[in-house]
């Protein structure tokens, strides 16, 4: 144990060494530690990283953060389970010296790594993880969270469907926390914007698992007017070409959460389903604000591939940590936490705010209609819901929050 | 229900089953002549459908026949078959001689290497194979529109085993596999070529996994999580049917794929443990699985496995172990993390050594440790939770759950032996892993329960390091005290000969089931300290993924030693954590890594020393 510990910081060192460039010695960069599932969950990790660079270097090309001093992030693989990520998140604070971490993916890895930063008393700005309880039930003061939550997704689908008279529901959804909660959330408001609206079957096969043919035949059981549809990657795949087979879509409105990320509507290709009310990130046809043309035209030729929804995501994410250095009077957590609180930042998706109150960026999502053109899925008749007007209230943030 | 949805669903249950039983008859064949428990038959399964989504299309631009489609999907299938033969050839002849158990671990590394490689050579996303031309569409069944390709898919099933049992009944490879299955040992001595035999095995089984997997694209996309998605299904049905019967994979798959479609009308929830359920009843009523024979090898007297002869430590083993805990206890004076990394190794080298103590003391191979690992993580976590109890009287909690549960589970486990045994464990830990996953308002689900952490004197991570110290040692040095008690030497004895141990008057399995008990508490305890090092808990410390790691462990150290799975935890967790901040493909270099070693000390970091003595 000892030697190969002493070893790999000598090979840690030398590796620094070489990369130290004239450039950065004047000024000691700001590192932060960015710890997500590269390697299980690459076709969402890898292009969140990619655009972080592409976003690193106009950040340090501009000048760098704090008066000049260069932004420089440490990834790290989180393992995909809670165990690894807890040790990873603390290498990169006892061992490489981060400032603060973000990042992770899956929800319970994120709320472990948020309960070991409050333990520690570091920062954590948690990217990815969907799980409301994140910054609601299991909330603390040094976590604070990019992505919509579950629950933001969920109230944008259903206010899509405000106005129309489908009455009786079906939902699918995988049998893991985000796909429970996005159902609880969806049982609970659809009677909001549809009066008797009911939900009349729910499936919930195992996450990569679905029985495709056994979930859709018992949809169709059910005799549903409207599918809240919450399956995700390989499950959705699997569920639209057997519902498409079957006919299970025809006649009926379909919402999907997600559906519509690039990530997630990639691999349905020429089989995408018309119609569905879904969100997503139709990238090629956003026109304001002007940098996310920018960005767009910036990532295609960087990396030679399309932008993803984790590409917007890591390049917003470093935009609002560039604007906490600037705003922050000091790299000390406390300094970090009051100035993120409420920080308001111009990103390529627009204005971002992070919410002080629950620790929620009111980073907001695409909510449209898809379509096939070309052999490929797309979006039309979309509009960006700005996630400010789709969060929880005040009142359940004050009942919801430990103090 | 009215009778058409009842069909239509019937259908949907037999198209699932037949795709299971190509998939599960390719593992089954495999097991019955080789005897390994071949992990990397959910990786062939993979290779076949991302074999498959490459060449497929690429001959339907040719023309869009059914004929080209299929003889794609036959193609990938015999490409996945060459595969096999390559890892048979590169790996699993090299390791034969060894320990079953090891060739097991050598899989494993397999499965971690193709995850990455396939991640390499096709990227990450999902790619969807094309639709089966002239099989594109629904067919009308009583009012019910219903995939034509599922009806085939239906076809496919019966119409392999018909093949199979040409093959086994009407050619020499086909009576020599079944020979194998009942007896390897008699074969060999019977002069048949043992290495062709192998090898024609091993492609015979990978082409069908592949064949499975390539039957899929047209319904699911290839997908780099797909391989460990299919092994325990796989697993399990082999197991239900009997390991190594054709006809009987055939069965459970039925029973399986049926259960499954009907099982999702009334417990939606339920596809997460429905299998495993099966399994267990399964195996507690008929112990070699529906039309499994007992192992005719299992009444004879072989050399045994595992730890033979648990004497003292000679000199130079005494100054090694004085050496390790020095530089354990001297960790603080490095830095904070390689305290942290310290105290894990810590705690994996209990729950490793508590492993070993059933496996190679006992001769119960247990592939569900974790779950006693992680029922004394939840233990101890929702005393401090949920009762608002502190640290110290939840770390006594951790080995009572932990033994409780294996005294509950173990009670079934020690009725039977092998690998149906090995099997039990899993599909109780699986039970063990759906109930926490499940009881969201009690566990917290699978996004679990976090708050965990030390009370305030235990906080800093030197004393809690140093207390995890005191107790794993300490509970090391009680179960090393109980292997070479009386008690050690009696389970030693049953494991060597259940008959001649019940022949002189021992209970053996009371002496087994007391083991098993002892060995959960322990591992319980192992959880509970992981629980507070982490500060959360959560179904992750039940998972396969986890009791994989524990064997891996014991198997780098060494199971015919007393104290080599301290050095392959060490080992094991040393390596993992190297490799991980090095690049994405940590686990491709672990695969390596376990197979290297694997190659270089078959008989674990501790045999390395036997050897050279």
């Amino acid at each position: 144990m000892t030697r190969i510990t002493l070893r790999r910081r000598a090979l840690g060192a030398a590796a620094l060494a070489t990369l130290a460039r004239p450039a950065f010695a004047q000024a000691a960069p700001i590192r932060v530690g960015e710890l997500n599932s590269y390697s299980r969950m690459a076709a969402f990790a890898v292009p969140y990283r990619n655009a972080m660079q592409l976003a690193l270097e106009a950040v340090n090309a501009a000048g760098g953060v704090m008066g000049g001093r260069p932004l420089e992030f440490v990834f790290r693989d989180d393992g995909s389970t809670p165990g690894d990520a807890v040790r990873v998140a603390e290498e990169l604070l006892t061992r490489e010296n981060v400032s603060f971490i973000a990042g992770t993916f899956l929800s319970n890895v994120g709320l472990a790594v948020a309960d070991f930063a409050n333990q520690k008393q570091r920062l954590f700005l948690a990217t990815e993880a969907l799980t409301d309880a994140l910054t609601m039930s299991q909330g603390n003061r040094y976590t604070f969270r990019v992505r919509p939550n579950t629950y933001m997704q969920t109230r944008m689908m259903v206010e899509a469907v405000r106005g129309k008279t489908q009455k009786r529901w079906a939902v699918v959804a995988p049998n893991y926390e985000y796909g429970q909660s996005a159902a609880a959330s969806f049982k609970r408001l659809i009677g909001t914007v549809i009066p008797g609206a009911e939900v009349v079957t729910e499936q919930f096969p195992a996450l990569g698992r679905v029985d495709a043919g056994a979930t859709v035949g018992a949809i169709a059981q059910a005799r549903p007017d409207a599918i809240f549809n919450v399956l995700f990657g390989p499950d959705l795949v699997a569920f639209v070409r057997e519902g498409n087979t079957r006919g299970l879509f025809e006649r009926r409105l379909v919402l999907g959460l997600l559906t519509g990320e690039p990530e997630y509507m990639i691999p349905l290709g020429d089989e995408t389903p018309e119609g569905w009310i879904v969100t997503g990130y139709p990238w090629e046809q956003i026109e304001t604000p002007a940098s996310h043309k920018a960005f767009v035209a910036a990532y295609r030729a960087k990396f030679n591939d399309t932008p993803r929804l984790g590409s917007l995501l890591g390049y917003v994410v470093v935009q609002m940590v560039a604007n906490l250095l600037n705003k922050a009077p000091g790299l000390e957590t406390d300094a970090l936490i009051t100035a993120l609180s409420d920080l308001e930042t111009e990103t390529i998706a627009g204005k971002v705010t992070m919410r002080g109150l629950d620790h929620q960026s009111t980073l907001g999502a695409w909510v449209g209609e898809t379509a096939l053109q070309n052999g490929r899925g797309v979006l039309r008749n979309w509009r960006f819901a700005d996630g400010k007007d789709y969060m929880f209230s005040e009142a359940e943030v004050l009942v919801a929050r430990p103090r | 229900m009215e009778l058409d949805f009842v069909l239509i669903q019937a259908l949907s249950g037999l198209a699932s089953a037949s795709s299971l039983f190509v998939i599960a008859s390719g593992l089954t064949i495999v097991f019955g002549v080789t005897r390994i428990v071949n992990f990397a038959h959910g990786s062939f399964y993979m290779l076949g459908a991302y074999a498959a989504v490459t060449i497929v299309p690429w001959l339907l631009e040719f023309d869009r026949s059914p004929t080209l489609f299929f003889a794609g999907v036959i193609a990938s299938a015999l490409v996945v078959g060459m595969l096999g033969v390559v890892m048979e050839v590169l790996l699993l002849r090299r390791i034969y001689k060894v320990p079953e158990l090891f060739q097991l671990l050598a899989t494993f590394g397999v499965v971690l290497i193709v995850q990455d490689l396939v991640l390499l050579a096709w990227g990450p996303v999902d790619i969807a194979g094309p639709r089966a031309p002239g099989l594109r569409h629904g067919v009308y069944i009583l009012d019910q529109r219903f995939p034509a390709y599922e009806l085939f898919l239906i076809f496919v099933g019966p119409a392999v085993l018909a093949l199979l049992w040409l093959l086994m009944h009407r050619t020499r490879f086909g009576v020599l596999i079944r020979a194998a299955t009942q007896d390897r040992e008699m074969v060999g001595a019977l002069g048949v070529n043992q290495a062709m035999l192998f090898t024609g095995t091993l492609f015979l089984g990978a082409a069908l996994a592949g064949l499975g997997g390539a039957l899929q694209i047209p319904r699911v996309s290839a997908n780099a999580h797909m391989d460990l998605s299919v092994i325990t299904e796989a697993f399990v049905v082999t197991v239900i049917g009997g390991m190594g019967s054709v006809p009987g994979a055939f069965l459970a798959a039925l029973l399986i794929g049926l259960l499954q479609a009907f099982g999702v009308l009334v417990f939606p929830k339920i596809t997460l443990v429905l299998a495993f359920l099966l399994m267990a009843v399964v195996l507690v009523v008929k112990p070699w699985g529906l039309l499994g024979k007992p192992d005719v090898a299992s009444g004879r007297a072989v050399l045994p496995e595992g730890i033979l002869d648990p004497r003292p430590l000679d000199r130079f083993g005494k100054v090694l172990a004085g050496v390790a805990v020095l530089a354990l206890l001297a960790l603080p004076l490095l830095d904070d993390y390689s305290v942290k990394v310290g105290t894990e190794v810590l705690i994996f080298a209990l729950a490793a050594f508590s492993l070993n103590f059933l496996v190679g003391n006992g001769g119960i191979v247990s592939f569900g440790h974790a779950a006693y690992f992680g029922l004394g993580a939840y233990g101890a976590g929702m005393l401090v939770t949920k009762a608002g109890l502190s640290m110290e009287p939840a770390l006594l909690a951790a080995p009572i759950a932990g033994g409780a549960a294996a005294a509950l589970f173990g009670f079934f486990v020690v009725r039977l032996s092998g690998i149906y045994l090995a099997m039990l464990t899993m599909a109780f830990a699986q039970i063990a892993y759906a109930v926490v996953f499940q009881w969201v308002e009690v566990t917290g689900g699978d996004n679990g329960i976090v708050g965990v952490w030390p009370s305030r004197w235990a906080a800093s991570r030197e004393v809690y390091l140093y207390l995890t110290a005191a107790l794993s040692i300490a509970a090391i040095l009680f179960l090393t005290r109980v292997i070479r008690a009386p008690f050690g030497a009696t389970l030693r004895a049953a494991r060597d000969s259940a008959a001649r141990a019940d022949a002189i008057g021992i209970d053996v399995r009371t002496h087994r089931w007391l083991g098993f008990i002892l060995a959960g508490a322990a591992a319980g305890l192992a959880g509970g300290l992981y629980a507070f090092s982490k500060g959360s808990i959560d179904p992750t410390l039940l998972s396969i993924p986890l009791s994989v790691d524990f064997l891996s462990m014991i198997l780098l150290g060494g199971i015919q030693s007393v104290f080599g799975p301290l050095a392959g935890a060490a080992a094991f967790h040393a390596v993992k954590d190297q490799l991980m901040p090095l690049t994405d493909h940590w686990r491709l270099l672990l695969g390596l890594a376990i197979i290297a070693m694997v190659l270089a000390f078959p008989r674990g970091l501790a045999g390395l020393r036997r050897r050279a003595a």
